[in-house]
């Protein structure tokens, strides 16, 4: 279950749509279990909110984000549920607030995760983007701007390689 | 500035820098633990992140139990043992085997934790360890399988809430009583992200086997961490478990003026035995609302409450009685010196001759895999520490959570009932006092 955005500077995404979700959006509904026999990103992206909100996965396009309310990603641990957003091209996820394994999965994964307590305001297809250094999100459909909290610089550099795997590789191999 | 909690001071210590709750630092882990179901990921992530010089960074501090399907229950458990005793032999790990007991139980009694360490495990109960002074928490495969190469994992420092009970604690009433209370009044959520810290005059005299059950079932409320203050008491309890004394660093006591994010206070004769009706452990109510609910079984173990004064703690209920007629009751020490005990002392014939099954060292039924699970309909009275759906078997069968002496009173009578109904006793340390008590 390796992600290989091994690329990309997520200091600054580019703009994409916003998928809007509300509270307490648990693992279950990101990953249906029955979908847990893969662990293949693509594969599990086909069915990323597929009982929650089944237009998802077809119409979702590369470089989005999702948007939740509070705790979102609660449940159980499993780290498919970050991988299939992954897999579907989603560019960054910004919460309310975050169960604390998704979070920690999401990082791991090498996908950037912000928590923004005016995540409410944004609204189903608005554009976004994020800035992780600053913690910011901007609505370039409102003109807003809106403050996170900003990931710690090496958490950003985990981000950046792909993931603590592809991060303690680097490391090892003496970056 | 005001003050530091527990978990700020310890993670300022680990990472060398002044931290406050919602910073995020890159730590040094002192001790990391997986075992026979969350090892062979991590070993998979080892091998990956090492590329062709794998080492680990600590094997002296690495422990690896095989716990969860012991003895195995099938093939894939058998290989999965395999794995792990492959992987411990060619990495220079502490391998603990079949019937040497629960990873948490284990770690504690082979002297890997001191106060004040930094400690990680692939298990969500690796709380544990807060209740001899140790930041424990619960990681992931990928998590776990990094550090052992590294020796350093990244923590948001936690906000912490803080519990407090003061004055003697009733007759009945044991820290699965106060833990399951804590957890009823926060909710299954209340905790998450933040740790627990639990203080007051009732559990600094609390004995360490019951500190660890506080630190154990904090991630029931979704805690990442469940802090006692290390003392005295945890200094000579770990002396005689381990043979080597420890110090207690200042960075594991609070200062007077931390700030919590909230702090729950309680008066000890005011709490009454709990117990968690199904399915959730949030649900506890007072024993008194549950008394005469029919119990098909009665489970005694799990990392929770299977200790050797817990599992005295029911063996004097029954002593010289029988269970009651049509239940059955299943005890599993929670590491084999907890079972040696059980034979020295005679507390495994008080079982065997009331009708009790005594099984080897581990998990058990806790997770609902192998030995003793539960049937459709089934009700089963348990020490454990999660009464999830289908958590002990089939989906309709029902589980409730509740203290030793709980379930040994509830065992004379095949229902649900009153601790203070029957003579009850409360043990010290028994590794202090010498096996017999
Ligand atoms: S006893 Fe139960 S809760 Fe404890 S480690 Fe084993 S399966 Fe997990």
């Amino acid at each position: 279950m390796t992600e290989t955005r091994t690329d990309c500077e997520i200091d600054t995404t580019q703009p994409g749509h916003a998928w809007t979700f509300g509270d307490d959006i648990d693992t279950d509904q990101i990953i249906p279990s029955r979908f847990l026999v893969s662990t293949d990103p693509a594969e599990l992206g086909g069915h990323a909110f597929n009982d929650l909100r089944a237009e998802f996965a077809s119409n979702v396009e590369d470089g989005d984000f999702v948007v939740g309310g509070h705790n979102f990603g609660s449940g159980s641990s499993r780290e498919h549920a970050p991988l299939s957003l992954l897999g579907a091209g989603v560019d960054g996820v910004v919460a309310q607030s975050f169960a604390r394994i998704f979070f920690r999965n999401g990082i791991n994964l090498g996908l950037p995760v912000l928590i923004c307590p005016d995540a409410d305001q944004i609204r189903d297809g608005d554009t976004i983007s994020l800035r992780l250094t600053e913690g910011t999100v901007t609505n370039h459909t409102t003109g807003q701007e809106y403050d996170g909290e900003p990931l710690p610089e090496f958490l950003q550099t985990i981000v950046n390689r792909g993931g603590l795997v592809q991060h303690t590789r680097a490391k090892l191999g003496g970056e | 500035m005001t003050g530091q909690t527990i978990s700020e001071k310890l993670l300022s210590e680990k990472s060398g820098q002044n931290v406050q709750a919602g910073d995020y630092v890159e730590a040094a882990v002192d001790v990391m633990m997986t075992h026979d179901v969350t090892g062979p990921l991590a070993f998979e992530v080892f091998e990956s992140v090492t590329g062709d010089d794998p080492e680990l960074v600590a094997p002296d501090n690495t422990a690896i139990t095989i716990d969860h399907h012991a003895p195995a229950d099938g093939v894939k458990a058998a290989n999965n043992h395999n794995i792990v005793r492959e992987f411990a032999d060619k990495y220079g790990a502490h391998q603990y085997d079949v019937g040497d007991g629960i990873c948490h139980q284990v770690l504690v009694e082979e002297g890997f934790v001191s106060p004040g360490d930094l400690v990680i495990g692939a298990d969500s109960h690796s709380t544990t360890f807060g209740g001899v002074g140790c930041f424990g928490t619960g990681v992931g495969s990928t998590d776990l399988g990094t550090t052992l190469a590294t020796g350093k994992l990244w923590f948001r420092v936690p906000e912490t809430l803080r519990f407090e009970v003061e004055g003697d604690l009733p007759d009945g009433v044991y820290a699965k009583d106060l833990i399951l209370k804590f957890i009823g009044d926060v909710g299954f959520a209340g905790c998450t992200y933040k740790a627990a810290e639990y203080g007051g005059s009732a559990v600094e005299s609390l004995p360490v086997h019951e500190r660890l059950v506080l630190s154990n079932m904090a991630i029931e409320m979704g805690g990442k961490a469940g802090l006692v203050a290390p003392d005295e008491q945890t200094v000579e309890f770990l002396a005689a478990q381990t043979g080597t004394r420890p110090t207690v660093p200042a960075y594991t006591h609070p200062d007077d003026d931390a700030d919590y994010e909230a702090v729950y206070r309680y008066r000890a004769d005011t709490i009454s035995p709990q117990v968690a009706i199904p399915s959730n452990p949030e649900n506890a109510v007072p024993v008194q609302e549950v008394v005469g609910t029919d119990i098909d079984q009665l489970f005694v173990g799990t990392c929770t409450n299977g200790r050797y004064e817990d599992i005295r703690i029911v063996a004097d209920i029954i002593e010289a009685e029988q269970l009651a007629p049509n239940v059955r009751m299943v005890v599993v020490p929670a590491s084999r010196s907890v079972y040696k005990q059980m034979m020295e002392t005679g507390v495994l014939q008080t079982f065997v001759d009331a009708g009790a099954i005594v099984q080897s060292a581990g998990c058990g039924p806790c997770f609902g895999t192998h030995q003793g699970v539960l049937g459709d309909g089934d009700v089963c009275l348990a020490t454990a520490n999660r009464n999830f759906p289908g958590r002990e078997g089939s989906m309709n069968s029902e589980v409730y959570l509740a203290s030793p002496a709980t379930v040994g009173a509830s065992a004379l009578y095949g229902e649900i009932t009153d601790p203070r109904e029957v003579a009850l006793n409360r043990y010290d340390d028994s590794v202090l006092e010498g096996v017999g008590v």
